[in-house]
């Protein structure tokens, strides 16, 4: 299965969780958003939020700007 | 005196809001940010990067700044909408500086999208300040929609021009039931203590500070020069006269 995580092709082995989708990019989300396939998934989902073949997963956090 | 900015309920001492892109470094934009007494910072919201040293939102949170997440980037109503919904899950507010521009040249703020994206993120329980022309009609639209302010530019982001039409923004003030944040445009100090005399509640800026040779003492110039204007909106101005008034009494 191979699903894309901001913009970059990941390839799992197994199922995979939004969780270990954010996993891949930060140990501490505090402060970061997900949506998967452009649909935000509130941060208590993200454990039981499984991806499918092709999902694309946007992580997004705040930066200076503004 | 006792003078708080009122958006939504919540009360601040400080009117002046403060961007932050554009610094050279976090240390710098904390004391800036230090600097300009501001309680109310925008942010954006971007791709998470791995590598990325330091943290805005920490910065924000040791110094005890309310964060303001922006749609800054979005071109259309779905694209903000959708970032907006983003930002409420990540910082836990509902609180949004609604941006929907037209073109990357001027920046300027496409109204059809950005309307469409006020109504729908009023629908859906945002408190939404819009940054919007300086098109009286436009904000009432937007105030009509439900927005908790309207934040109409002074001239393009990061110009620096100043308010190049101060007639459309105090028709803006003169009308509103909602705070008028003056949002982009903003050279130098005198431009925002201009638009505090003009009435607005408040003035949004980054750049002029940013960027300055200095931002750290530029953004005490700017905390001064919003203070300043807004002691001289409630003294009121005197009455711009054609000839001298002579200012000591006459020599007998």
């Amino acid at each position: 299965m191979t699903v894309v995580v901001n913009g970059e092709p990941h390839v799992a082995a197994g199922p995979m969780s939004l969780a270990d989708a954010v996993a891949l990019l930060t140990a501490a989300p505090t402060g970061v958003a997900a949506a998967v396939n452009g649909e935000v998934v509130r941060r208590a989902a993200w454990t039981s939020t499984q991806l499918s073949d092709g999902d694309e997963i946007e992580v997004v956090t705040a930066v200076q700007g503004g | 005196m006792d003078d708080p900015l009122l958006i939504a309920g919540e009360s601040f001492n400080s009117r002046l809001i403060m961007g932050t892109g554009g610094m050279p470094s976090l240390d710098v934009l904390d004391r800036a940010l230090v600097a300009s007494g501001t309680e109310l910072t925008t942010v954006a919201m971007r791709r998470l990067d791995p590598a990325a040293a330091g943290s805005v939102l920490d910065l924000l949170a040791a110094r005890g700044i309310r964060a303001l997440p922006n749609t800054a980037g979005c071109y259309t109503a779905n694209e903000a909408v959708r970032v907006a919904k983003l930002a409420r899950e990540a910082l836990g507010t509902d609180w949004v500086k609604l941006e929907v521009i037209a073109d990357e040249r001027t920046l300027l703020p496409d109204p059809l999208e950005l309307l469409t994206a006020a109504e729908q993120l009023v629908a859906d329980g945002f408190v939404v300040l819009p940054y919007t022309n300086d098109d009286p009609v436009l904000a009432r639209r937007l105030e009509q929609a439900g927005c908790s302010a309207v934040m109409p530019l002074g001239s393009p982001i990061g110009s620096g021009l100043g308010i190049r039409n101060t007639h459309n923004i105090e028709l803006i003030v003169e009308s509103a039931g909602v705070p008028v944040i003056l949002d982009a445009g903003i050279g130098t100090a005198s431009d925002a203590a201009i638009a505090m005399e003009l009435g607005c509640a408040a003035v949004l800026l980054a750049t002029s500070v940013t960027r300055a040779r200095d931002p750290e003492l530029m953004a005490e110039a700017m905390r001064l020069g919003v203070a300043g204007g807004r002691l001289a909106y409630h003294a009121g101005r005197i009455t711009r006269r054609r000839y001298a008034q002579a200012s000591s009494p006459p020599a007998s």
